[in-house]
């Protein structure tokens, strides 16, 4: 597995963490890990961001919302999308996955034990209601891309689950 | 220009474009709101990648060319997709047996694209293979499902696999340009996994209980721009705003 550290002046965080997923507003864009690189080049913020998914619409929010968020503090921004290398659930901060499962949804877990939860062999999907684990798979599609939703079968209540993509 | 390149491009996106517009048109008529939501995921995956793709093409153009152009500003002898992807939504049992039948040409393709020359299919590959696997999961899983589920969902499976089967061999047609492509370096090289591609799909079959169709009879065409009765509706449906308010823009 490469973990690319992204590249990002330690000035620019306070107006990249101001910034979050539209889709998961707990979640800033660095808690996501979608930010490759920010730096500052002649006066312009020139930022590389990657999708999670190809087609994720929060994608183009994102991209419109740092260039508010920079013009906010008199700065021209140009953004640039890339692909490689693609982006992994890995790349999510502990910080963020700890605010995801407050917000409702259950974070990635490990690669085999995430096939395991998806094909319905194994109970180890906690549920963010009652922190049981007797859950199961509802659809692997839930409300977004990167979502599949689970049930629980204690207290009864559907919560998505952030799936794992390496 | 590259020419080939573009051409090449194309021929792959445009089974992205087209499928995920099929299964678009299922927005809201889904069978069960669970499945709805996973086919119009699964849509979006699809036009995601297209968008990457298309890019690309556009850049190779130059001139302004957008991504837009490329999508709603061809003919329909333009279109370089599959037959497959463009055969309607006749029942659930067809929109599963298409999306299966293509999902696991889909990853084989893309597991092979990821060792190509050229960068930006290497990139788009990677990124796309993720999502891919996750759809090959979805329609397997439903496949066994409806095939080995009550005798009415056996029933309809069967007749959508003996009815999709004949658009298979198509996959594995080399084109002219895809021919020049594999040469250099830059293409996928089909022939060489469409043993893996019968030997999985049978696989799955079997464990559904669905009979594999004996027809030695298949369709082709949709590679070379010549489609089915059907994709000129598709193209009037994906067209439409495009072709009534030209240049408009979201």
């Amino acid at each position: 597995m490469i973990i690319v550290q992204p590249n990002i002046e330690k000035k620019l965080i306070q107006t990249l963490e101001s910034v979050s997923d539209p889709e998961i507003p707990v979640l800033t864009v660095l808690d996501l890990g979608v930010i490759r690189e920010a730096i500052e080049v002649d006066g312009v913020i020139c930022i590389k961001l990657t999708p999670t998914y190809s087609g994720c619409p929060a994608m183009d929010v994102i991209g419109d919302d740092l260039t508010k968020a920079f013009s906010e503090i008199g700065k021209e921004t140009k953004i640039e999308l890339i692909l490689a290398p693609a982006w992994t659930t890995d790349w999510i901060s502990e910080a963020g996955k700890r605010k995801m499962e407050e917000y409702g949804i259950a974070a990635p877990l490990e690669e085999t034990a995430d096939k395991d939860a998806l094909l319905g062999n194994a109970k180890i999907v906690k549920c963010t209601n009652c922190g049981s684990k007797n859950t199961h798979l509802v659809s692997q599609f839930g409300s977004t891309a990167c979502k599949a939703l689970f049930k629980c079968d204690d207290c009864q209540e559907p919560f998505d689950y952030f799936k794992c993509l390496k | 220009m590259k020419e080939n390149l573009y051409n090449y491009i194309l021929g792959i996106a445009d089974n992205s474009l087209i499928l995920g517009q099929r299964l678009g048109e299922l927005c809201g008529h889904g069978p069960n709101l669970e499945t709805d939501i996973a086919l119009t995921n699964i849509s979006l995956d699809l036009l995601g990648q297209t968008r990457s793709y298309f890019q690309y093409a556009a850049k190779i153009v130059g001139d302004d060319k957008t991504e837009d152009d490329i999508a709603f500003l061809r003919n329909e002898r333009q279109y370089k997709n599959v037959l497959l992807v463009e055969q309607p939504n006749t029942h659930f049992g067809f929109v599963i047996g298409r999306q299966f039948l293509f999902d696991v040409y889909h990853l084989l393709f893309l597991e092979k694209m990821q060792s190509s020359n050229d960068e930006i299919l290497v990139a788009i590959a990677k990124k796309s293979i993720k999502e891919v696997s996750y759809h090959e999961r979805f329609s397997s899983d439903w496949i066994k499902r409806l095939g080995d589920g009550t005798a009415e969902s056996n029933k309809k499976m069967q007749e959508a696999i003996d009815g999709l089967w004949r658009y298979t061999d198509e996959l594995f047609q080399l084109t002219e340009v895809e021919k020049v492509m594999v040469s250099e370096g830059l293409g996928v090289e089909i022939s060489l996994f469409k043993e893996a591609y019968y030997k999985r799909v049978s696989e799955v079959l079997k464990e559904a209980t669905i009979n594999i169709p004996e027809s030695k009879y298949f369709q082709k065409g949709g590679k070379e721009g010549v489609h089915s009765e059907h994709m000129g509706y598709i193209l009037a449906d994906l067209q439409y705003m495009q072709r009534s308010y030209p240049n408009m823009k979201w």
